[in-house]
């Protein structure tokens, strides 16, 4: 496979073909918590609601384990991955705390003070 | 004969929806956002669009994976405002410009423009958000709108350059319609933001005020700024903004700035806001 120039921006994942041919399914299961009905079966037995789906193993662990991050590695687009967050009465900047590692209070207290830097986080050969 | 008088550009984050519809707008917290846009509602009360053409985004609500156009507009009747997963935003149901969607629709396509045609679809806060910014809480919009949809979320979006000619062709194709209508064309998204992974939180104030110079002073050397420029400076959803030169593009070369406001943060994202008028 070609090198992606994207991959070189550190802590960000490209929704691109590679990841979209990954999470379809994932995708679609996350589509399908758009319905009330559906949230409700998805609460009532997650592990049976997720084999209704063509998700690898991996993929039904991520969302069982509400890991955000495996989520998007996992092909996950966070368009659609916040809508288990959602299901779960979770707000952006939750998930958006838990996917970039510190409370909930830290993530908000760092954008009351203008949000994350791009200083040192532009490329990975900032972070060497 | 329609023309386009001014653009408007701003950022539709979801929770300046939620802070209008839950009657937070005067806390602390949302009061400077939403202090940004009265002299927005003062404008455009003033200048009385007939038809916004709202250029936005879709944000997994009305297209999932299944179907993804890069540039969809919408010719219904009427759109309704989309259950995001909380239910709808109680806001007015949306009215669409049939005729005059339909007229953009031909006219983009016969001009190389090859645009979906969207007759039912139901429109999220990418779409709602400017409008409730611009125009408060009526009992119903106080004119016709037209959604324009640009794919920004399944890589790759539309580059920056062929924003800006779309914008140019819809100015064509705008003046080609022969009913005396006043258009006001949206750019939304942006500004800076990303909101996923380890670097969620990115804002970059820098990137953001040189992006709004330039697309008011020179646009087309803005549109060449590739999409990797957008991801690693202004965040994975900050490639957003290539959306605002859709507006851009259907404007006269040079304008003037009747509004310019910038404001950190509103959730996880940074605020920009602009009003362009003709000049020439």
């Amino acid at each position: 496979m070609t090198e992606n120039p994207f991959d070189d921006i550190p802590g960000t994942t490209l929704f691109d073909s590679r990841k979209s041919r990954l999470g379809f399914h994932l995708n679609q299961f996350c589509m399908s918590l758009m319905k009330a009905g559906n949230r409700e079966a998805f609460k009532a037995d997650e592990r049976a609601y997720l084999d209704q789906w063509k998700m690898s193993e991996a993929q039904k662990q991520a969302v069982l384990d509400r890991d955000w991050n495996g989520m998007l590695a996992l092909g996950g687009n966070i368009y659609f991955t916040s809508k288990i967050a959602a299901t779960d009465g979770l707000s952006f900047r939750q998930i958006a705390a838990t996917m970039s590692g510190v409370s909930e209070d830290e993530y908000a207290e760092m954008m009351l003070q203008g949000g994350r830097s791009i200083e040192g986080v532009r490329s990975r050969k900032d972070l060497l | 004969m329609a023309r386009i008088t001014a653009g408007v550009a701003t950022s539709h984050v979801p929770a300046i929806g939620a802070a209008l519809d839950n009657g937070k707008a005067g806390e602390p917290y949302w009061q400077p956002v939403f202090a940004g846009y009265e002299a927005s509602k003062a404008w455009i009360a003033a200048e009385k669009p007939d038809v916004v053409i709202l250029v936005y985004n879709d944000h997994a609500s009305a297209f999932s994976l299944e179907l993804i156009p890069t540039f969809a507009i919408g010719c219904a009747e009427e759109f309704a405002p989309a259950d995001e997963g909380w239910g709808p935003r109680p806001v007015p149901v949306v009215k669409g410009h049939p005729e005059l969607a339909w007229h953009l629709a031909e006219k983009l396509i016969l001009d190389e423009f090859d645009m979906t045609i969207v007759n039912k679809m139901d429109v999220d806060h990418g779409l709602t958000v400017p409008l409730s910014l611009l125009f408060g809480q009526p009992e119903a919009w106080p004119c016709r709108v037209i959604p324009l949809a640009v794919n920004v979320v399944q890589y790759p979006p539309p580059t920056g350059n062929r924003c800006l000619n779309l914008g140019k062709a819809i100015r064509r194709a705008v003046e080609s319609f022969p009913e005396d209508l006043k258009v006001v064309v949206f750019g939304t998204g942006g500004m800076s933001h990303q909101l996923q992974g380890p670097r969620a939180g990115l804002i970059n104030r820098e990137f953001d005020n040189a992006f709004l110079d330039r697309l008011i002073d020179d646009p087309a050397e803005q549109a060449k700024v590739p999409h990797i420029d957008y991801v690693r400076e202004a965040g994975s959803e900050g490639i957003e903004l290539v959306m605002w030169l859709v507006m851009r593009g259907a404007l006269d070369e040079h304008v003037k700035v009747a509004h310019r406001f910038y404001h950190v943060p509103a959730s996880n994202t940074a605020v920009g806001h602009l009003i362009l008028e003709n000049a020439g």
